[in-house]
């Protein structure tokens, strides 16, 4: 089942590299209907799900490299079930969102996105260290090209500067897969979990997955790699890179670091928590100064993930698990906005925010729908950022009050940005003709941005059936750990 | 049962949606019809809940969790008792009429469906907030109302001064809100509770263990309080909130939002009686912006402006009662409160309105143009049409054009200055009456504070409807349609009879909030001399802002009787300087440390380090490169050294064995 | 002195020779002879040693290099000869586009 989930993308990869290149329609249907046939398959695995089970479900192991105890393994427990989730929902929308943004060479793109969607995916459902590492190096490759070839003018210097850092803490991460598989004797990441066995290294091991973790995150001060490849990337690019590709940072924190190396955890989880805190502000204070809008979205997301990282340093139920959803959450915000600004970006093709104003008057139905959106970023209540937040500020509060006190901070720090977001680009009056005569958002454009606010909405209402999917792995993550359950 | 209590909430709620879906296809009148009767009908349910159960149903839990996270378990659930019956009363009646109120103020305007659509969801948004059951479902009330508060300042958008002054107000109550978040999150640690009744429960086992937290919660919670009430130092969001449409500030910005930190506190009073050192510090942040913002209030022009300080000046009033324990007289005056001054405020708008007769064409353009903060006075010979019709100088001699708006404003007038027996009267004599027992400083300030009330408002009646009409706007002012009297004429007469509330002797609300706040925060009983001694202050204030007023302006160009105070005078106009501080020197500091942050430290800091590192790789790749130098010949000698070397390596080292 | 040394000797004198001419000679073609030069001092002390030893590992090695050496003259010179077409030298000092 997970195979089939992880596979049929790069099924309709091939098909799609299979077309003639001037079927370009064809293309765009195949992408889609291969990736909403994804997401129906995980939404059957949600609906199986069993939420009291606290171990992994859909279990399948296949003898790989029988020598070093590598094996093909895959499974889905509470942890990683949300964010297949988001992941199976994010595609199809950013694949309805290429029509506009991706206009040549479309049959290599769609074929790239469908094999971004199989590497996430095997990241997330991936049980064995080596398979991991193979997906984790493989989702590089397509972002790589996406941003490379449909980016913006400094596409090159920002696609090389994302491949090169990523890769650079890719390799510390693999010496350490190398150096806990052979010394364990098995790359199978439940056998080691359950081994509990004390690394004689943790601290270095803990080191170099953090390293790797931290900079996909990204934590401050390894971010520098993100506005450059948000703000070049294509639209669908940075809505996949922000929705799904940060929380392979975070999940492997989670997956790995707290899980295999719980005493290093614990002795570096205040350096975290700090660097987490910083980020929040620094993320939120640099965005404010930006002129660029998706260059502000991107520093936005510095600041949210930095929540993320502090829930779960906060290292107990209730920091994880609002870290968990605000994973979502702020795929779900962040990729939103992303596609507003997109939006905005083809009709005009500028994204300075000076070069516009008034925009809700001119563009009522659009400026609406991005309103949400910048609302839910702020994590206003009845919206999803909220619940995420405050639950990792109750969390990071148990563990270390003073942080959780600065993080809170970010909470006027987003109402900053944000608002002065919307207000420089939706409100007061058009300072450039050009925005004249604008046509507001079309069917398709709604279509991408609906399911999303829909999501924002339920989960700030109705926050109950993700809580409880996660609960019983978070509880035993953390008991088996060893840490602190409250 | 169950579903009955969350009925006010839903009807409005209904309301914006059918109107946000379908308003577009309907006619002003449907869509103000709509959202007004969905407010009337939550009235209604508040009503018959208040007949029918008497205190209320207390804890309605509907069993539906929002946030459930291990041990942190916040489910919708809605506590109905004395105190949000009350709250749900004043906020759909007074709601109601500005609804109605609105349909006449708002005609014509081209998102006048937006604009009701925005007022339901403020009306669903308090009500979540009055009756909520823990402090987490208040703080969601409490936000959203800041959100409606945003749209609706910012709500004539296209001008930039009012989209800045909704940013303003939303971020500053961000401040305050992020005190209580962490009070919020103190509780959660200290009580392991969020719930009203589960968390007073353990209040006093908590204060004989370990009182200094119980200090922290309750500052924190009242550093929100200070943000939405408007206190010092947070309160310089709500001057400039008057940019939104008027019958935005009587609503939000007069008679509910701006009430809910002081029905916060009181909620909360078993905290804050658990803490005497909180309640110093409120009652004293109460009487001090009770006394900065009435100061103020007597130097402002513009008509709105001069009833935004003094509604500042109230609620320090109420937050002060409130840091004395003097509950139900906060409350009191709260309710007082909301029915004169949206009396006042819409009493303005139908000014305003008729201000605005002359140049109707143009009126959008007009209204859209309210002035920013601290706006320089206008010129003496200010052009036919460039006239602010919010400004005081420009109007003169109203009551003749507008005879009813006049009269009206005159019974507000009188209840916010304090003369029996309009319904201000009798809640600011209990306030004052509370502060002579307990707090000589608190009552000094608040007694200084009343005799401002009297003379600015005495000042602004003289300004706006006696003497000579200053400008052809004020000429030509007609009075306002029946939409807009009808609902001033409503309020005019619960501004004169709301005092039966609580008289001395009947205490009625007294008695009424008894199982709520306990019988120790009752009012006092009614001091004789306190009342006498204010009634002749006000009576003395209000004759000498008619002496001072009657004959100072002439033309709209004339100076100001108090310019002659210098120096003060000035202070006093630019409201102590206070917002002046936070733009000048709080908001400069953010900015140039975020772009400090941004242009010196990201680009050329961290991101220099990391391209720093980059240069440095491909700098000695490049004298390394130098090796190869292409020659096949300096290829062979390479290798013949190292095979040489090779060689030697072996042949040495069979030797040496 | 045993019979092997006179062949040795000469096969290390050749080598050197072969090892100073691909150093020395700029002519592609020169430097190619040195090279065939060199192998074949290899080949004559495989011969010599096979001799001495009486086994036949040497000389089955000969045949291997004489057939390697056979396929590099080949390859080499079909690739001097298309270098020669479009440098009109042969000279390798010229051929430096491998330059770092």
């Amino acid at each position: 089942m997970l195979s089939v989930i992880i596979f049929l993308p790069l099924v309709g990869a091939v098909l799609v590299a299979l077309l003639p290149r001037s079927a370009t329609a064809a293309m765009r249907i195949a992408a889609l209907v291969f990736s909403l046939a994804t997401f129906a398959l995980s939404v059957a695995l949600l609906i199986g799900f069993n939420n009291a089970q606290s171990g992994y479900q859909y279990v399948e192991s296949v003898d790989w490299i029988k020598t070093y105890g590598i094996g093909y393994k895959l499974g889905m427990d509470g942890i990683s079930i949300w964010l297949v989730m988001l992941t199976t929902v994010i595609f199809p929308i950013a694949i309805l969102s290429s029509t506009e943004a991706i206009r040549d060479r479309q049959k290599e793109y769609y074929a790239l996105v469908l094999l971004m969607e199989t590497a996430t995916l095997g990241v997330f459902l991936a049980l064995d260290m080596f398979l991991f590492y193979v997906f984790w190096e493989f989702a590089l490759v397509p972002m790589y090209f996406i941003i490379g070839m449909w980016g913006g003018e400094k596409r090159i210097y920002a696609t090389m500067k994302f491949f090169v850092y990523t890769m650079a803490g890719s390799l510390l991460m693999l010496l350490a897969i190398l150096y806990v598989g052979f010394s364990g004797g098995t790359f199978d990441l439940t056998a080691l979990v359950a081994k509990n066995s004390a690394w004689a290294a943790s601290v270095p091991l803990f080191l170099a997955f953090a390293i790797a973790f931290v900079i996909k995150v990204p934590l401050f001060p390894f971010h520098s790699w993100l506005p450059d490849a948000h703000t070049e990337a294509p639209t669908p690019g940075s809505v996949i890179l922000a929705a799904v590709l940060l929380k392979m940072g975070a999940y492997g924190l989670i997956r790995f670091n707290l899980a295999l190396f719980p005493e290093a955890s614990r002795l570096f989880a205040p350096l975290m928590m700090i660097l987490a805190v910083i980020g929040i502000l620094y993320g939120a204070i640099v965005a404010f100064a930006q002129t660029d809008a998706k260059r502000l979205v991107a520093y936005s997301s510095v600041s949210h993930m930095g929540y993320i990282v502090l829930g779960i340093f906060s290292m107990n139920a209730l920091g994880l698990q609002g870290a968990l959803l605000q994973m979502v959450n702020h795929g779900i915000s962040t990729g939103g906005l992303f596609l507003i600004v997109g939006y905005l970006y083809e009709r005009r093709h500028t994204r300075e925010m000076a070069r516009f104003g008034g925009i809700w008057g001119k563009m009522p139905l659009y400026g609406t729908l991005a309103l949400l959106f910048v609302l839910s970023s702020v994590g206003l209540p009845a919206l999803n950022g909220f619940v995420g937040e405050f639950v990792i500020l109750q969390g990071a509060f148990q563990a270390n009050w003073v942080w959780a006190a600065f993080a809170s901070l970010g909470m006027i720090l987003s109402a900053v940005y944000l608002l002065t977001f919307y207000q420089k680009i939706f409100l007061g009056e058009s300072r450039d003709t050009a925005n004249d005569g604008l046509r507001d958002v079309n069917t398709r454009e709604v279509v991408t941005v609906v399911p999303l606010l829909v999501l924002a909405l339920v989960i700030g209402l109705y926050s109950l059936p993700f809580f409880s999917a996660m609960g019983a792995s978070v509880t035993n993550l953390l008991t088996v750990a060893g840490l602190a359950v409250k | 049962m169950q579903l009955l209590v969350i009925l006010p909430i839903l009807f409005p709620l209904v309301g914006l949606l059918i109107n946000a879906f379908f308003g577009k296809h309907m006619s002003e009148g449907l869509i103000g019809g709509l959202a007004s009767s969905m407010v009337g009908l939550s009235f209604l349910v508040s009503a018959w809940l208040l007949f029918t159960s008497g205190g209320g149903p207390g804890i309605v839990d509907l069993s539906i969790p929002w946030i459930k996270v291990g041990t942190l378990d916040v489910p919708f659930g809605f506590l109905i008792d004395q105190l949000s019956l009350t709250m749900m009363l004043i906020v759909t009646g007074v709601g109601g009429l500005i609804h109605i109120y609105s349909i006449g103020y708002m005609h014509g305007d081209p998102r006048f469906q937006r604009f009701f659509v925005y007022m339901n969801l403020f009306i669903a948004s308090m009500l979540v907030l009055v009756m909520a059951d823990s402090f987490l479902l208040m703080f969601v009330g409490w936000e959203l109302v800041g959100l409606c508060s945003y749209l609706l300042i910012g709500f004539w958008f296209s001008n930039i001064h009012n989209a800045e002054a909704g940013r303003k107000a939303f971020v500053v109550n961000r401040i305050g809100d992020v005190g209580f978040i962490l009070g919020i999150l103190l509780i959660f640690v200290t009580f392991g509770t969020l719930t009203f009744p589960d968390v007073f429960a353990k209040v006093q086992a908590m204060n004989a263990v370990n009182a200094p937290v119980v200090v922290a919660i309750t500052l924190l919670l009242f550093v929100g309080a200070t943000g939405k009430s408007a206190q010092i130092p947070l309160f310089v969001w709500l001057p400039d909130a008057m940019a939104g449409p008027t019958p935005v500030s009587a609503l939000i910005h007069a008679a509910t939002m701006v009430t809910a930190g002081i029905y916060m506190m009181t909620r909360a009073h078993v905290l804050y009686v658990a803490a005497p050192d909180t309640q110093t510090v409120v009652a004293l942040v109460g009487a001090l912006t009770a006394f900065l913002a009435g100061s103020v209030a007597l130097t402002q022009f513009d008509i709105k402006k001069v009833l935004a300080y003094s509604t500042i000046s109230q609620l320090g009033f109420m937050v002060a009662a409130a840091g004395m324990g003097a509950y139900v007289s906060s409350v009191f005056h709260l309710a007082t409160h909301a029915f004169f001054k949206a009396l006042l405020f819409l009493a303005a708008g139908s000014v305003i309105h008729g201000m605005e007769h002359l140049s109707k064409g143009e009126e959008e353009s007009e209204r859209s143009g309210a002035p920013g903060p601290h706006k320089a006075p206008a010129p003496a010979h200010s052009g036919e049409h460039t006239v602010d019709p919010q400004d005081m100088r420009n109007m003169g001699g109203l009551r003749t054009r507008m005879p009813l708006t006049f009269v009206v404003y005159c019974i507000g007038g009188l209840a916010l200055a304090g003369m029996p027996p309009f319904a201000g009267f009798w809640s600011k004599d209990e306030i004052v009456s509370a502060a002579l027992a307990r707090n000589p400083l608190v009552f000094g300030l608040l007694a200084i504070s009343a005799i401002f009330t009297a003379f600015y408002i005495g000042r602004q009646l003289v300004m706006v409807f006696f003497g000579k009409p200053r400008s052809e706007e004020a000429a030509h002012a007609v009075e306002s349609g029946s939409a807009m009297t009808v609902p001033l004429v409503f309020l005019a007469v619960f501004a004169t009879i709301a005092g039966i509330l609580n008289l001395p002797g009947l205490d009625s609300l007294s008695h009424w909030l008894v199982p709520v706040v306990g019988q120790a925060a009752e009012a006092l009983p009614f001091n004789i001399g306190v009342a006498t001694l204010f009634t002749v202050l006000a009576l003395v204030m209000l004759y000498g802002a008619w002496a001072l007023y009657r004959s100072a302006y002439v033309k709209a160009g004339d100076a100001d009787p108090l310019t002659r105070l210098g120096g003060l005078y000035t202070f006093l106009l630019r409201a102590w300087f206070v917002d002046w501080f936070f733009q000048n020197v709080i908001v400069k500091l953010f900015y140039a440390g975020s772009t400090f942050l941004a242009r010196v430290l990201d680009i050329g800091g961290i991101d220099g380090t990391v391209n720093g590192v980059g240069i440095m790789v491909r700098d000695v790749s490049a004298s390394l490169r130098k090796v190869q130098t292409g020659l096949v010949r300096s290829y062979g000698l390479m290798m013949l050294l190292g095979v040489v070397l090779v060689v030697a390596y072996f042949v040495l080292s069979a030797s040496m064995r | 002195m045993n019979t092997v040394a006179p062949f040795v000797l000469l096969s290390a004198i050749l080598f050197t020779i072969g090892v100073i001419g691909v150093l020395l000679r700029r002519n592609a073609i020169m430097i190619f002879m040195s090279i065939e030069l060199m192998l074949n001092s290899a080949n004559l002390a495989f011969v010599a040693f096979s001799n001495q030893w009486g086994k036949l590992d040497g000389q089955l090695i000969v045949f291997f290099v004489m057939a390697v050496a056979a396929t590099e003259v080949a390859v080499g010179l079909a690739l001097i000869v298309t270098i020669f077409h479009t440098k009109k030298s042969t000279d390798v000092d010229d051929l430096s586009q491998m330059k770092g």
